[in-house]
C-alpha cells in the first residue's frame, strides 16, 4: 500500500536512498543537489542507515570514491549538479568503461557562464556520451520511482553500467508536491541485495580492475560497452514493468501522451513535460489534435520506439533544454530527427531550444510552439529548423 | 488552470516567506488536497526580495512554470509594495493580504488601481504580543487560509496543532503560543 | 569465467571480460617482455657466491631462486635493465649486447 506524502524532489531521492541503504556514499555539496547528501547525512547520524558516508573535497573525489567502492564490491551512490558533474568528467568515463554500476542522482542545472544556479539540461546532456544510462523525471514522484529502479537496471549482469537519475534543479528538486511513497520492505525487496560475481575484496580470486588497453584491445572493449548499452533497453523495460506490477506506476522509455491521433506533437524531457501536458489538454479541449512525447530514457536512446510513436504526425517540435552549439539544433533534436529518418512518411521536424538557466517555460510558450507547428502543416514549409524560444528579441 | 487556487508570496530573504509557503502546502496537503509549494531562486541573500508560490487543487497539477496570474497574493514585508509590483496579474476576484499596521483603505491607496479585496493583518504586533518576537510566518499563513478559504479553517487549526506538536516536540511550551497566534490572526485579519 | 591466458590479440569483443577485468593474480607472467631487451646480462656461476643480492633487485622477477640458490636468468621476462650487473659485489654478472 503506497503512503500518501508530500516531499520535494530532493527529499524524495534522499528518502529512496535511505530505504535502499547503500554501502557507500561519496558526498560533496553543490546547489541544487546539496540537500540530498544533507538529508542523507541525517539518516546516517540517526543510525537509520549503515552507509559509509565519505565526505570529500571535490566531485572528482566523490566519483573516485564511488569507483573505488564499486570495484571493491560495494553498492555506491553520489549526487551532484552542474559544474560538479563537469569536474567528474574524467571519472564518468572510468566508471562506465570499468562497467561499475554506480548510481548518481543528478539535479540538473546550467553550466557557467554566465554563472547561474538555475535549471537546464546542459550538465546531463554534456555527459550523454560518457557511457552512463540516463533516466529523467518530470516530477518528485518520477525522481523517486526512477531512483528505486536504477540499481536493478544498472546492476543487472547483462548491463553493468553506471546510471544517472536526473531531475530538474529547483523546479523539481525544491518544489514540494504530493507523492506516493512505497513501504521500506517493498523497496528493499524490489531493489534486492547487490552480489557482484567478481570484486576486489573477494579473496578467493584476486581481481585487477582498469588495466591498460592497447590498440588491439580498446576497440573490442568499447564494442562490448556499446552492446551492454543496447542490452540495457530490455532490462529497463523489464524493470519498469516489474515496478508497475508492484506499485501501479508503470514506466517505459517515454510517455506518449494523447498521441493516438495527434497531427502535431512536442517531444521534450523533464519538468516542462508537465506544462506541455496541461497545454495539450487545453488545446485538445479546443479540438486541436495535439500530443506530447516525454522522454524518460535518453541513454540508451529509444530510436525505433520514438520514431514509431511520432510516425502518425505531420509536424513535430523537439524541445531542448540545452544548447549544443552545433549551429543546427540541440541534442534531443539530433537524436529524435535521426530516429525519424527511417520512417516512410517522415513528419516535418523543428527544434526549439528553451528554458536555459532557469528561463520559465509557460503554457503560453508551449501553445506558441503548437501554433508554429500548425503553420508548418498549413504551408508545408518547415522554415527555420533551429529556433530558440523565451528569449527577448 | 480551472479549480486550482494559485497563490504568490512576496517576502525578503530570511523572513520565512518560503517557509510560510511550504507550511500552507502542508496544511492543504493534510486536508486532502494536491499541492505545489516552490520558491523562485535568484540571488540567495538575506533581505533580497524573494517570491514563492502555491498551487492547491483537488487534482494533481502538472504545470511547472511560475505563477503569473495568482488568485491571491501575500505580502510578508509591506516595504516591498514600494519596489515590487505585488498586484501584477492578480485576479480581481481574488485578494491581496498585507502584513501591516495600516488599514485596508490605507493600503489600497498605496496599491493603485487593484479592484479586488485588500486585506491587512498586523502580523508583527500579534507575534510580538504573544510570542515576544517577530515571527510573521504563522500570522500570515493563518490570514492566507482565512481569506482564500483553500483549507477549511477548523480543519486547518486542527492540522496545525498536530504539525506544531511534531515540529516543537522538544519545546512543547511554544505550542500554545503558536496556536493562539494562529486563531487570533484568523480573527484579526481585516478585509477591505 | 574467462581466464587471462585465454585472451589475446585475436580475441573477439565478446571474448573479453566486462571492463577488461582480470580475475586472477600474477598474469603479468603471460606477457613475454624479454623481447624488449636490447642489452643482456650474463651470469658466471664460477664467480657467483650465491649472496642473492641480485634477485630481489631485479624489477621483473627474472632471476629464479630455487632451494636457496639463484639459477640462470628467465630471459622470457628479463628486459635487460642491468641493475643486477650494477649490484653484484663479485663481478659475477657481465652486461652487453646479445652474443658479446
Amino acid at each position: 500500500m503506497s503512503i500518501r506524502e508530500r516531499l520535494s524532489g530532493n527529499e524524495a531521492v534522499a528518502y529512496a536512498m535511505k530505504q535502499i541503504n547503500p554501502d557507500v556514499m561519496g558526498a560533496f555539496p553543490i546547489t541544487p543537489s546539496t540537500e540530498i547528501p544533507q538529508y542523507f547525512a541525517q539518516y546516517v547520524a540517526n543510525g537509520e542507515v549503515d552507509t559509509e558516508f565519505v565526505t570529500v573535497e571535490s566531485e572528482h573525489s566523490s566519483m573516485s570514491t564511488c569507483i573505488g567502492a564499486a570495484a571493491a564490491g560495494a553498492r555506491a551512490i553520489t549526487a551532484t549538479s552542474s559544474c560538479g558533474l563537469a569536474l567528474m568528467w574524467e571519472l564518468l568515463y572510468v566508471a562506465s568503461s570499468y562497467r561499475l554500476p554506480i548510481t548518481l542522482a543528478l539535479v540538473t542545472r546550467a553550466l557557467t557562464g554566465p554563472i547561474n544556479i538555475n535549471n537546464d539540461h546542459s550538465d546531463a546532456m554534456g555527459a550523454r556520451d560518457a557511457g552512463w544510462i540516463q533516466l529523467f523525471a518530470e516530477n518528485n514522484q518520477e525522481a523517486y520511482d526512477n531512483y528505486i529502479q536504477a540499481m536493478p537496471i544498472s546492476e543487472n549482469p547483462d548491463v553493468r553500467l553506471p546510471i544517472m537519475v536526473c531531475q530538474d534543479g529547483f523546479i523539481t528538486s525544491h518544489a514540494v508536491e504530493n507523492i506516493e511513497l512505497e513501504e521500506d520492505a517493498l523497496v528493499k525487496q524490489f531493489v534486492g541485495e547487490y552480489h557482484p560475481e567478481n570484486y576486489l575484496l573477494k579473496h578467493e580470486n584476486p581481481l585487477a580492475v582498469g588495466p591498460y588497453g592497447i590498440s588491439p584491445y580498446y576497440m573490442e572493449a568499447k564494442k562490448a560497452q556499446a552492446e551492454a548499452m543496447k542490452r540495457a533497453k530490455q532490462v529497463i523495460l523489464d524493470v519498469g514493468k516489474r515496478f508497475g506490477d508492484q506499485t501501479g506506476r508503470y514506466y517505459g522509455f517515454f510517455e506518449a501522451y494523447r498521441m493516438e491521433d495527434a497531427e502535431t506533437a512536442v517531444v521534450l524531457i523533464g519538468s516542462s513535460a508537465g506544462t506541455a501536458r496541461a497545454t495539450v489538454d487545453h488545446l485538445r479541449a479546443q479540438g486541436r489534435r495535439v500530443g506530447m512525447v516525454k522522454v524518460r530514457v535518453f541513454r540508451p536512446f529509444p530510436f525505433d520506439e520514438i520514431a514509431q510513436a511520432l510516425s502518425g504526425c505531420k509536424a513535430v517540435a523537439i524541445l531542448d533544454k540545452a544548447e549544443s552549439f552545433s549551429a543546427a539544433g540541440g541534442p534531443l533534436f539530433a537524436e529524435t530527427r535521426s530516429a525519424m529518418y527511417d520512417l516512410d512518411n517522415r513528419p516535418k521536424a523543428v527544434n526549439f531550444v528553451y528554458g536555459l538557466g532557469g528561463r520559465d517555460f509557460r503554457i503560453e510558450d508551449c501553445t506558441e510552439i503548437f501554433d508554429a507547428l500548425d503553420e508548418i502543416v498549413a504551408t508545408g514549409e518547415t522554415g527555420e529548423v533551429y529556433r530558440h524560444i523565451g528569449q527577448r528579441e | 488552470m480551472q479549480n486550482t487556487v494559485e497563490i504568490r508570496w512576496h517576502g525578503r530573504g530570511g523572513q520565512g516567506a518560503k517557509t510560510a509557503c511550504l507550511l500552507l502546502a502542508d496544511a492543504a496537503f493534510s486536508s486532502g488536497k494536491y499541492v505545489q509549494g516552490f520558491p523562485e531562486y535568484g540571488p540567495e541573500r538575506m533581505g533580497a526580495p524573494i517570491t514563492a508560490y502555491n498551487r492547491i487543487s483537488d487534482e494533481r497539477c502538472t504545470v511547472h512554470s511560475n505563477i503569473y496570474d495568482p488568485d491571491y497574493v501575500v505580502v510578508v514585508d509591506e516595504s516591498l509594495i514600494e519596489t515590487v509590483d505585488v498586484t501584477q496579474g492578480l485576479n480581481p476576484a481574488g485578494a491581496i493580504i498585507v502584513n501591516t499596521a495600516k488599514s485596508p483603505a490605507e493600503v489600497r491607496e498605496e496599491l493603485g488601481d487593484y479592484p479586488g479585496r485588500v486585506c491587512t493583518i498586523d502580523a508583527r504586533r500579534i507575534s510580538e504580543e504573544i510570542l515576544g518576537k517577530n515571527f510573521p510566518n504563522t500570522p500570515m499563513l493563518a490570514a492566507a487560509v482565512k481569506v482564500s478559504g483553500v483549507v477549511d479553517p477548523d480543519q486547518f487549526v486542527a492540522n496545525m496543532e498536530a504539525s506544531f506538536k511534531h515540529k516543537f516536540a522538544t519545546k512543547p511550551q511554544v505550542i500554545a503560543g503558536n496556536m493562539t497566534v494562529l486563531t487570533k490572526s484568523m480573527q484579526e485579519v481585516q478585509v477591505g | 569465467m574467462i581466464h587471462a591466458n585465454e585472451i589475446n590479440e585475436q580475441s573477439k569483443w565478446y571474448e573479453l571480460t566486462p571492463g577488461c577485468e582480470i580475475y586472477e593474480p600474477g598474469t603479468a607472467v603471460l606477457t613475454k617482455t624479454g623481447e624488449w631487451r636490447t642489452t643482456t646480462p650474463h651470469w658466471d656461476p664460477s664467480k657467483c657466491k650465491q649472496c642473492l643480492l641480485c634477485a630481489p633487485y631485479c624489477p621483473d622477477s627474472a632471476i629464479p631462486v630455487k632451494a636457496g640458490k639463484r639459477t640462470d636468468f628467465d630471459f622470457d621476462h628479463c628486459k635487460g635493465c642491468g641493475i643486477c650487473y650494477k649490484v653484484c659485489p663479485f663481478q659475477a654478472i657481465s652486461f652487453g649486447k646479445e652474443g658479446e
